[in-house]
């Protein structure tokens, strides 16, 4: 069986999506299956990560057509990782959707197109063949579609609209990247092209698809000036889809960008310092429009562009420090976005609003709760021994060994962004934990109190879930970093890669 | 639609068609053809159907509503592309019999993934055109 592991985070998603489409229109045993299918896929993802750990790159010839002619499915640290935390937030988001998720919801095909998506994601971190990637990254564009208009409100409409338009223009670029690429190589597997391309004698060309790729992942991971999507879609479907959203989508395209511009593509001086000055202006405007924002979904949405320039900035510095740093990033942020839509959902539950001027008094009427978010905003905001503190240090570290102006600028924005993170947070603490409820919500019904203790344990259980991995993630960071860094060498060093897809160099 | 010669002309075509769409999906491995124009074909039969004849008379004509078709040609399929894990061979590999059947000829695991297809797309195709036909009705 070890050597199906590398295909099986698909398959868990595809069979359980499967098996709730036979229970059409049945919410309960959809629950149940869909806990399970999640709760499988961890044990799975958990199986692969050690077995890659230990045994090194593993690939899996789909239909046993050997590369580079038939489709690779590759796993290294890199995409095992991803593979993992993915699981967990598949997990926690499926058990706060069995109370976080209306029946009428849950009817129209919620669970199978949930899984659907995850397995999309799943197949995008684990493909070893660019088209392939194309194909996983449609799958996760239709999922993710269905999901924000489920529901059908006018609102969910006008989001999806701009969700789905910008993101296909971006597939229709990445399409015409991947058009330019097999002219030039005549091949699409990415152990074949990190071959193939340095050999091409038009290397202008190259570069230019180069940012043909780095425009179509950047306007799925949300980098400045392409981010408008984000902020005005992100806000309307129910919490526990726009967690799911936060979470893993803008990641994906932060994972592809890293794999692309680490294999395929080495950024030079120009394009390194185009990178840097898109992530700056990335981390500034989401810094600022996470201030004036005063909807905590709107905010939170305007923090994940923020972190998203963290990340891609990283990239473009290309140090072993900057690229184990931005993959430190990327794992925190993950739990860290998906948590926090989490915790608007419950807010949303107990107040019946996520506007911060109509919300207050949480920390006198719930401690424990708020004792719980306190966890994820410090971690947040990169409280030193919490899990957003780590990866910072690696950043600030790059960025100062870079002596280039840009990556000064850089380094300054690193700092700005954080302070405003910081101050956003406090903000949001201030106006939703300490502040008193104002006079005109006292009359607004509380719908979580009335709960079942299941219901209560289903919304509040993820949180803890993911706020626990959260601290483990800060708390043992030296494990973590050890992944970072092993991660960061193999994409400096892509050899083993190369040498495990191809069988020689 | 009150048309004799649709009418006609739709009794004599549908078992054609259907013929026709199971020809096309086992031909698909090596020729052109396959599961999806297979599917597409077959759809056509039943829409020509609820054309001539209203679309309530061909739901209760298909026995099962089209929707019912999606889950299980997804298992077929599935099914069919996990069968080689089984021996120890990667997913989606083709396992075939070692001699060709009468008239279907050879037989293996791409054929019940092409059936799956086939299955799905009917679901897909009849479950859309019947949703938008009843929702122009109402």
């Amino acid at each position: 069986m070890m050597q199906h592991l590398i295909i099986l985070p698909v398959l868990v998603h595809l069979i359980t999506g499967t098996v709730n489409l036979f229970f059409w229109g049945k919410p309960q045993p959809q629950r149940v299956i869909s806990l399970l299918g999640t709760f499988t896929a961890m044990l799975i993802a958990f199986a692969l990560f050690n077995q890659v750990r230990s045994e090194g790159v593993m690939v899996m010839h789909a239909a046993n057509w050997k590369a580079p002619f038939g489709i690779s499915f590759v796993a290294d640290t890199f995409s095992s990782s991803m593979v993992l935390f993915t699981s967990f937030a598949g997990f926690a988001v499926s058990l706060f959707s069995a109370a976080g998720i209306s029946a009428v919801r849950a009817q129209f095909a919620f669970y199978p197109i949930f899984h659907f998506l995850l397995m999309g994601l799943n197949g995008a971190f684990l493909t070893g063949d660019l088209f392939n990637l194309y194909v996983w990254f449609e799958v996760i564009i239709m999922a993710s579609f269905v999901l924000i208009t489920l529901g059908g409100s006018k609102a969910q409409m006008e989001g999806g609209v701009k969700y789905v338009s910008l993101n296909l223009l971006a597939s229709v670029i990445f399409l015409t990247a991947i058009a330019i690429v097999y002219g030039l190589t005549g091949t699409l597997n990415l152990a074949d092209l990190a071959i193939t391309l340095p050999n091409i004698k038009n290397q202008g060309l190259i570069n230019i698809t180069a940012l043909l790729f780095f425009i179509g992942f950047g306007i799925k991971s949300a980098v400045f000036p392409l981010y408008f999507w984000l902020p005005s879609s992100y806000h309307t479907p129910p919490s526990a889809v726009a967690a799911i959203f936060a979470g893993l989508l803008t990641k994906v395209g932060i994972y592809a960008m890293l794999r692309m511009f680490t294999l395929l593509f080495h950024p030079d001086a120009f394009m390194t310092a185009i990178i840097l000055i898109i992530s700056l202006a990335t981390m500034l405007t989401g810094a600022l429009g996470a201030i004036i924002k005063t909807d905590l979904k709107r905010m939170f949405s305007y923090l994940i562009i923020c972190h998203i320039g963290y990340m891609v900035g990283g990239l473009a510095l290309f140090t072993q420090a900057a690229l184990g740093g931005a993959v430190f990033y990327l794992f925190h942020d993950m739990m860290i976005k998906t948590n926090l839509f989490l915790i608007a959902g419950v807010i949303k539950k107990i107040r019946g609003t996520t506007n911060m001027p109509k919300l207050g008094g949480l920390y006198h009427s719930y401690p424990k709760f708020a004792l719980l978010v306190a966890i994820v905003i410090f971690s947040l905001a990169g409280t030193p021994p919490l899990s957003g503190f780590w990866p910072k240090i690696y950043l600030f570290q790059a960025g100062f060994a870079n002596t280039s102006w840009v990556s000064n600028y850089y380094v300054i924005g690193l700092i700005f962004s954080s302070l405003v993170t910081l101050f956003v947070l406090a903000k949001m603490w201030k106006e939703v934990f300490w502040k008193k409820l104002p006079d005109t919500q006292i009359h607004v019904p509380d719908h979580f109190q009335p709960l079942s203790f299941m219901k209560k344990l289903s919304l509040v259980l993820p949180i803890i879930f993911l706020a626990g991995i959260t601290l483990y993630i800060g708390l043992d960071a030296e494990r973590v970093l050890t992944v970072a860094n092993d991660i960061a060498k193999e994409m400096l060093n892509p050899k083993p890669y190369i040498k495990a897809v191809l069988g020689h160099l | 639609m009150k048309n004799i010669i649709l009418r006609t002309a739709t009794a004599y075509l549908i078992p054609l068609l259907l013929l026709f769409s199971v020809f096309l999906l086992l031909r698909g491995h090596y020729h052109p053809g396959g599961g999806f124009v297979g599917g597409l074909v077959a759809s056509i039969a039943f829409v020509l159907h609820g054309f001539a004849f209203k679309m309530q008379n061909t739901l209760r004509l298909m026995k099962f509503h089209p929707s019912k078709f999606i889950p299980v040609g997804l298992a077929v399929s599935i099914i069919s592309s996990i069968l080689p894990m089984f021996f120890k061979k990667p997913v989606m590999t083709g396992l075939w019999l070692n001699k060709p059947l009468p008239i279907l000829g050879n037989v293996g695991t791409s054929l019940f993934f092409d059936i799956g297809v086939y299955l799905v797309v009917i679901g897909v195709t009849l479950n859309i055109l019947f949703t938008i036909s009843d929702s122009g009705q109402q």
